[in-house]
């Protein structure tokens, strides 16, 4: 019998998790203590102390999650930007970071606004080109943060140029693997060093709970920093969230393709539409990145934003005649959500004002279709 | 409305769409949008607002007397945002006798990111101007009473004056106390920090943190890094939290009732070296307890003859109290802090404060006094 390792629809159901010894019970119960008993000797057998410090249910899904990433080791946060803070906070004040010009708006808030005010220097660069990353590098870089695909042109990084360069830079690098997932690009297997997920969108995938995970390929001391961080700084998340998060896994694989088969599908019919400007999405051969997307991931995801012909109004007046798709920000769960982007990034946004983003949730494709043609239609007068 | 009242109603309206007395749990990360960048109820996205959430900040921010609450992740992430909302060169005076966790959060991390500290070395007035003397910018004055684990009890009114007539923001921990027993807004201080893991939820099952400020443009920094670094409670937590305030005064009544008969009786019990409890007439601190707390707290130090070895013995006897982590909740809880809680301080520094290893810290909770006091005493050995 080989010792084939299992896939990763095997691994989302039973990947750390056990049987309940005690009574059984196949869904791990609920730990919702912030104790443990000691034993009379002084030492705590059953490795438990305090709920800041480790879990079960917490524990659960941090082996889980490092599994289904092909990781060592993972650390599950309060929410995706608790991640990016763990993070930064390995860092020390004078050290360099290059992120992308396009990052998550949040991320760019933490770093400029919090991290920046404590020492931390950054280059924003278009990581479309690796040669504008390479020549970001100077001597006190200690981290490059890419995000592929991004939000919300969703341009492709190449990462096997990114972990090249920070390995000659002395750097770590870090993936946002948020919108792609472990099911469909394995960052590691580029030679990236960490994975960064807010699980908050398609790993928990039901818009139900805020979470945040940082997967390390080797252990590494940014990333043993971000565990101290994790315990030390208490952001954790609940075990009740945990658990809620891990109940998302079992179905992670299945949603995804489902959500990136439904994507292809809408990405060429806006193509085709007149009152549509542009579309942007990995899995159309004309999409920027499309050849290095084919190499790195299996497919190209759920996320999609087009460009309206008109400007702010016209792109809002769209999405105010939408019934199957809802307003609403945040992504990756079973609604499909559509999003006028510009008017919630603040006034330094370089997304386009007739830009609308789409998270393509599970709904027939068809209905999301139909429903697009008819919010598309207000604009042919 | 009287605390108790308020307790049970702030932040908690009926729901509007069922009359469901208790309000719905909102797990949803996102909110639907009438027309984009819109809101129903000024809420968007979970991380950065959430109706459950609202409603514990409200009551919190009621309970302590305060104008705006951020509630997070935990007790440290609370803290962890205070300090995270100064800048480099910043300089904080701390309480001589503060959780390790604290002096850690301090010391390891944000010290390095270069705040500087300076700590009191007792309970005297003297010793924090010393401090706040001691650093170049002064900004915070950090204090906890009564303190973790000796229980000294520090004087809010005369320590916020000295923090304002120096430019300094003044932070109080209220774990130990809690806004039933003391309300630091009241007497002078800026901002209230609290683990609500403990007494405020009271029952051992939410670990969480949350800052109260006397003002709202006080909170204005924090309350960004709750959004920016994310290091919220989930909905179920609040709501949980939220459940246990419900009942905080008749439990800290319970709590302040049991831990005065316990400390009585164990005075001058053989084994015994000496019993802490701001409720006793030897306790220095008593008579200022006595003024600015409703109560003296449930929280009881003793310091047992035979020091690490007779803490041991004592921890591995105890048959109703539990010798775990936190404190606050129903259940009596017993701990060593030099081995636990104050571990992560330099032992040193332990014993110059009098965290002896003989020292055993009692977190009694709402069992029957009697139960308890029975317990406790077998425990040492003693009859009767």
């Amino acid at each position: 019998m080989s010792d084939k390792k299992p896939s990763i629809e095997t691994l989302a159901i039973h990947a750390g998790r056990s049987v309940d010894p005690f009574t059984g019970a196949v869904v791990a119960p609920i730990h919702l203590t912030t104790t443990f008993e000691r034993a009379a000797d002084g030492a705590y057998p059953r490795g438990f102390c305090y709920s800041r410090t480790e879990n079960p249910n917490r524990g659960q899904l941090e082996a889980c999650l490092a599994a289904i990433e092909g990781g060592k080791e993972a650390i599950a946060f309060s929410s995706g930007l608790a991640v990016a803070a763990a993070v930064f906070h390995g860092l020390k004040p004078g050290d360099h970071i290059i992120a992308p010009d396009d990052v998550y708006h949040g991320f760019r808030k933490l770093l400029d606004q919090v991290f920046g005010e404590w020492g931390i220097r950054t280059s924003y660069v278009d990581m479309e080109e690796p040669a504008n990353i390479a020549g970001a590098v100077g001597p006190t870089t200690r981290l490059i943060w890419a995000e592929t695909p991004s939000n919300p042109l969703l341009k492709i990084t190449d990462l096997a140029a990114v972990a090249k360069i920070a390995r000659g830079a002395g750097a770590v690098s870090v993936c946002d693997g948020t919108f792609a997932t472990p099911v469909l690009q394995r960052p590691f297997e580029f030679g990236i060093d960490l994975v960064a997920h807010s699980t908050t969108k398609y790993i928990s995938g039901h818009s139900d709970v805020v979470g945040g995970a940082l997967i390390a390929r080797e252990s590494c001391p940014i990333f043993e920093h971000a565990r101290k961080s994790q315990q030390l700084a208490g952001a954790v998340p609940s075990p009740f969230d945990c658990w809620l998060t891990l109940r998302g896994i079992e179905t992670l694989p299945y949603r995804v393709r489902a959500q990136a088969e439904s994507a292809l599908r809408i990405a060429t019919f806006l193509k085709g539409c007149p009152a549509v400007e542009a579309v942007y999405y990995p899995g159309l051969p004309g999409h920027p990145g499309h050849g290095i997307a084919q190499r790195q991931m299996s497919r190209f995801g759920g996320m999609l934003s087009f460009l309206v012909r008109g400007g702010a109004a016209e792109a809002t007046r769209v999405a105010a005649r939408v019934r199957v798709f809802t307003r609403a920000t945040s992504l990756g769960g079973t609604h499909s959500l559509i999003e006028h982007r510009a008017s919630i990034e603040g006034p330094e946004t370089r997304t386009p004002a007739n830009l609308l983003r789409l998270s393509i949730g599970l709904e027939s494709t068809e209905d999301l279709i139909d429903d697009l043609a008819r919010g598309l239609e207000s604009l042919i007068t | 409305m009287e605390f108790e009242t308020r307790a049970v109603h702030t932040g908690q309206a009926p729901d509007p769409g069922t009359g469901a007395t208790i309000p719905p749990i909102h797990l949803t990360t996102t909110f639907t949008q009438p027309a984009p960048g819109e809101t129903l109820a000024g809420f968007d996205y979970s991380r950065s607002g959430n109706p459950t959430r609202a409603g514990l900040e409200a009551c919190l921010r009621s309970l302590e007397g305060g104008e705006a609450c951020a509630a997070f992740s935990s007790g440290l992430a609370a803290c962890s945002a205070v300090l995270q909302s100064l800048r480099p060169g910043d300089g904080v005076a701390a309480s001589h006798d503060l959780y390790g966790g604290t002096f850690r959060l301090l010391d390891k991390v944000f010290a390095p990111w270069g705040l500087e500290v300076a700590f009191a070395q007792n309970a005297g007035l003297d010793a924090y101007e010393r401090a706040i003397g001691a650093l170049r910018r002064p900004r915070l004055l950090w204090i906890e009473t009564p303190t973790n684990p000796l229980l000294d009890v520090l004087d809010i009114v005369a320590l916020s004056d000295l923090a304002r007539k120096r430019g300094m923001l003044s932070v109080v921990d209220n774990t130990f106390a809690t806004s039933y027993l003391q309300r630091p807004l009241e007497l002078g201080a800026d901002l209230v920090v609290h683990s609500t893991t403990k007494y405020a939820s009271g029952h051992s099952d939410v670990v969480s943190g949350a800052v109260i400020a006397r003002s709202g443009g006080l909170l204005e920094g924090i309350r960004f890094l709750q959004n920016a670094t994310g290091a919220i409670p989930g909905p179920l937590d609040c709501y949980l939290v939220q459940r246990g305030l419900k009942t905080l005064a008749v439990r800290m009544d319970r709590h302040c009732a049991n831990a005065q008969a316990l400390a009585e009786s164990l005075v001058g019990a053989k084994g015994i070296r000496r019993v802490v409890y701001p409720g006793l007439d030897s306790h220095p601190g008593h008579a200022l307890a006595a003024r600015q707390m409703r109560g003296f707290g449930g929280m009881v130090s003793v310091e047992l003859e035979g020091g690490a070895e007779a803490a041991r013995r004592f921890l591995s006897r105890v048959r109703i109290f539990a010798c775990a982590e936190s404190l606050g909740g129903v259940e009596s809880l017993c701990s060593h802090p030099a081995t636990m809680t104050h571990a992560s301080v330099p032992p040193e520094i332990r014993r110059a404060r009098g965290i002896g290893d003989g020292i055993v810290r009692l977190s009694v909770g709402i069992e029957n006094a009697g139960d308890l006091i029975a317990d406790v005493r077998q425990a040492l050995g003693l009859g009767g």
